[in-house]
């Protein structure tokens, strides 16, 4: 027992190793050629950062465009509106595809799950290598096909519009049908090395929450991405020979699309979804410093979460000519999305009560989670009810529903994951009180730009319009405000990670006194991740002392 | 969660499996490394049948929305033609088994043998494909627009004729008679036998790797994953014809 109070290190009670996985090898090719997942983690967390920056532009573009309904910014007209049509599609399918998806599995996953799980790596290095060059090869094509005119189909490609509009369509689904591969193959790794590499005396229950929600994540990459492909390869083949089956003209059908469609992409939403959970769920007991509250119901809730999003994508064709009987279904179906969502809240406040709550960033960044989810799931009630969807589908509300579930929860976990992290992957700490900053900017912008839409779009402001009516400017300046102040948290928070990296490493092995495994190593890990191999002897969670437990 | 250490290298099999090249370093033991090989492949399998899934389920639809159409579409197809692919198929699941066996005990003329003959049935499957292909092409039995053959007796199209918005769309569009759901049958049958042709295609390009690792004797007893995870995923692509074949040549 005394050897494991000496294993659970405090600051500065182990030498740091002089060499660790960022400085063991060194030169382009030691990174281009790597099979290690912490690498391959950072490559990613660098491409999805990347990704971000830019579909943040366009966002910013698109708010500012909106700011007055003659779009001109001092005098000139910003964009017109066929350049504003690419510009919010390149917004969507960059967020989407290319930062959403992939940003916490791919990126802090890649870098965690195998520590979480006292392995060396990922059950596939190679295909882990392989799935980051996809996306490389995806984002490339994307943005060739941006540099070729982009596409102003919107992120959703509905037929008829993708079959017959300009622009190199066929392209970026390309890029997108090779960006579903990569996630299809980090999905299938990640399930694989849950399976088969956990550390000695670690059984299912034993698993960090993280860990279970990464899993209920790569379940649905699996299962749901190869629809999204097929579906991209009709559309192509559509374009490119007229094979018909979406084209009423010669016996298709255009719904079928949206249908195929929202197969994949409404699991995808839980793909965005699962994982910032999954982060809050270590987050929470961290910062409270009190064992997980309902261990069990977060993880079932995870797996049922992954399992119901494949039963409901008809609640994005309600208006769509869909039959009664199947809108009716649907709606039910849509409801019982509530029931985990709201398992996983009220375990995590259950978690806090109680707790010995530090407000450290990461921990101000769950709590903002907290609010901003239950914004976001309360108002996807409105939608999946019928009658109300009628008047609010296709507005402002929708999209400030769904900002507030993939940006404000998804993003804000993304946030919140990397601060707490950021020690273990860098070895560096960040500036606390600028940490603090960036988190209340991030608050304040982030409900000035997206409140102020539910109010749009319930006095029926449509989505994607380039014209509104005046009486809307009020509002959307207000929305554009807001984004302002989005931008310049985020840009203070950038700022101050990266100051991080030019200080010699300071941070200690475990920061925040976790108990999961990844904090067991060196900050940075080594690159065989452990000295020696872990094997676990307490529950998750379990902060209480080792003397005191005896 | 605190840890204790446990020394690697005291670990029986380790040890006893630290000589095998093929051994990589992640996995404590060669049974790891197998199973874990073994439930990656089952995962691509699942992703597999999802995405024909989608076609599956595509064609369902279309059929129920044209089910004269399909079942006198299908008449264009050779039924004898497709029951010889289902059987060369059928054999070559066999003979793959056979090599999968064969490379379990280590025998390495066998293995040469079987999986050589899985390739030629491979082969076969895709000549006779291509006798098909090439008919069709000639009768103009082609997806949708392309669709040329004159030989049905098709009826005038309702749809085409009815509202202000068919008639502007008529000059783009070839007049009756209406091809609708004839044309959704070859769109789907050349998308659904591409994809799977691609798949044998693919096969064949494996199949010929494995063949020479077998050649060069890499696999034994103990080292055998490549063989049996093309297995795997050759029953798979025999698997997803034996459904094809009566979804296409046996509607009634």
């Amino acid at each position: 027992m005394d050897q494991a109070i000496k294993t659970t290190p405090r600051i500065g009670d182990r030498p740091r190793p002089r060499k660790n996985y960022l400085n063991e090898t060194r030169g382009f090719k030691s990174w281009a050629f790597t099979l290690d997942h912490k690498r391959i983690g950072i490559m990613y967390l660098i491409g999805v950062l990347f990704s971000f920056l830019l579909g943040g532009i366009f966002a910013l573009l698109v708010r500012l465009t909106l700011l007055s309904p003659t779009h001109k910014i001092f005098g000139q007209v910003l964009l017109t509106a066929e350049q504003y049509n690419r510009v919010f599609t390149l917004h969507g399918a960059i967020m989407v595809f290319l930062f959403i998806i992939p940003a916490i599995p791919a990126s802090l996953g890649n870098f965690v799950l195998p520590l979480m799980l006292g392995a060396k790596d990922v059950a596939f290095p190679r295909l882990n290598l392989f799935s980051f060059y996809l996306w490389l090869t995806g984002a490339l094509m994307a943005l060739t096909a941006m540099v070729f005119g982009a596409v102003d189909t919107g992120w959703t490609f509905y037929t008829p519009y993708s079959t017959t509009t300009d622009g190199p369509v066929t392209l970026m689904t390309a890029a997108v049908f090779v960006l579903g591969f990569s996630s299809i193959f980090t999905g299938l790794n990640f399930i694989a090395t849950v399976h088969k590499l956990r550390a000695p005396g670690m059984g299912w229950f034993d698993l960090p929450l993280f860990i279970w929600g990464i899993y209920s994540t790569a379940v649905i990459q699996v299962l749901a991405t190869p629809v999204l492909g097929i579906t991209l390869v009709l559309l192509m083949l559509e374009r490119s020979f007229g094979i018909g089956i979406f084209d009423p003209r010669i016996g298709g059908d255009p719904v079928l699309f949206q249908h195929f469609f929202w197969f994949y992409s409404h699991p995808a939403v839980y793909i965005m979804i699962l994982p910032g959970m999954a982060i809050i769920s270590e987050l929470i007991p961290t910062f409270s410093q009190k064992t997980i509250f309902g261990y069990r119901a977060i993880a079932y809730s995870s797996v049922s979460l992954a399992l119901v999003s494949f039963i409901v994508w008809g609640h994005h064709m309600f208006v769509a000519g869909q039959s009664q009987l199947a809108t009716v279904v649907f709606s039910a179906l849509t409801f019982l999305v509530a029931i985990p969502s709201g398992v996983k809240v009220f375990n995590w406040l259950g978690t806090m009560y109680q707790g010995n709550i530090k407000l450290d960033t990461p921990m101000l960044y769950a709590m903002s989670f907290l609010v901003l989810f239950a914004i976001g799931g309360l108002t996807g009630i409105f939608l999946g009810t019928l009658a109300t969807d009628v008047h609010l589908t296709d507005t402002y509300f929708v999209v400030a529903h769904f900002h507030y579930v993939m940006m404000g929860s998804t993003v804000t976990a993304f946030i919140g994951g990397l601060h707490y992290w950021w020690p273990k992957m860098t070895g560096r700490m960040y500036s606390e009180k600028w940490g603090r900053v960036g988190c209340l900017l991030w608050n304040v912008g982030f409900n000035m730009t997206f409140l102020t839409q539910f109010f749009l779009g319930s006095k029926g402001m449509p989505r994607r319009y380039y014209n509104y009516l005046d009486q809307f400017q009020p509002l959307h300046a207000f929305s554009t405000v807001g984004s302002w102040i989005i931008g310049l948290g985020l840009f203070i928070t950038a700022a101050y990670l990266l100051a991080s990296l030019r200080k010699p490493a300071d941070a200690p092995d475990n920061p925040w006194n976790g108990t999961t495994l990844e904090w067991q190593t060196s900050s940075p890990p080594i690159t065989h991740n452990f000295e020696e191999q872990p094997v676990l002897e307490r529950e998750p969670y379990d902060y209480r002392p080792v003397v005191a437990a005896r | 969660m605190s840890t204790t250490s446990v020394d690697l290298h005291a670990h029986g099999h380790e040890a006893e499996h630290a000589h095998d090249p093929h051994h990589q370093h992640h996995f404590t033991t060669m049974e790891q490394q197998f199973d874990t090989s073994k439930i990656g492949m089952w995962l691509f399998l699942v992703t597999e049948v999802l995405l024909f899934g989608g076609l599956f389920v595509g064609f369902g639809m279309m059929q129920a929305r044209y089910p004269r159409e399909f079942v006198e579409a299908h008449t264009h197809l050779v039924r004898w033609q497709g029951a010889l692919n289902t059987v060369v198929l059928l054999i070559s699941s066999y003979t793959m088994v056979l090599a999968v066996n064969a490379a379990k005990k280590g025998i390495k003329s066998k293995q040469v043998l079987f999986l050589a003959l899985t390739i030629v049935c491979a082969c076969i499957f895709l000549v006779v494909k291509y006798f098909e292909y090439s008919h069709k092409f000639e009768e103009g039995w082609l997806p949708a627009k392309y669709y040329s053959y004159k030989g049905d007796s098709l009826p005038a199209c309702m749809e085409k004729s009815a509202g202000p918005e068919a008639a502007a769309a008529a000059p783009t569009t070839p007049p009756a008679p209406c091809t609708n759901g004839y044309a959704t049958f070859f769109s789907f049958y050349f998308m659904m036998t591409g994809l799977h042709g691609i798949h044998i295609l693919v096969g064949i390009i494996i199949l010929t790797w494995v063949l020479i690792r077998a050649n060069r004797g890499e696999f034994s007893s103990s080292y055998y994953t490549p063989v049996d995870l093309v297995g795997l995923y050759w029953h798979l692509v025999d698997m997803i014809w034996i459904y094809l074949f009566p979804l296409y040549y046996l509607i009634q």
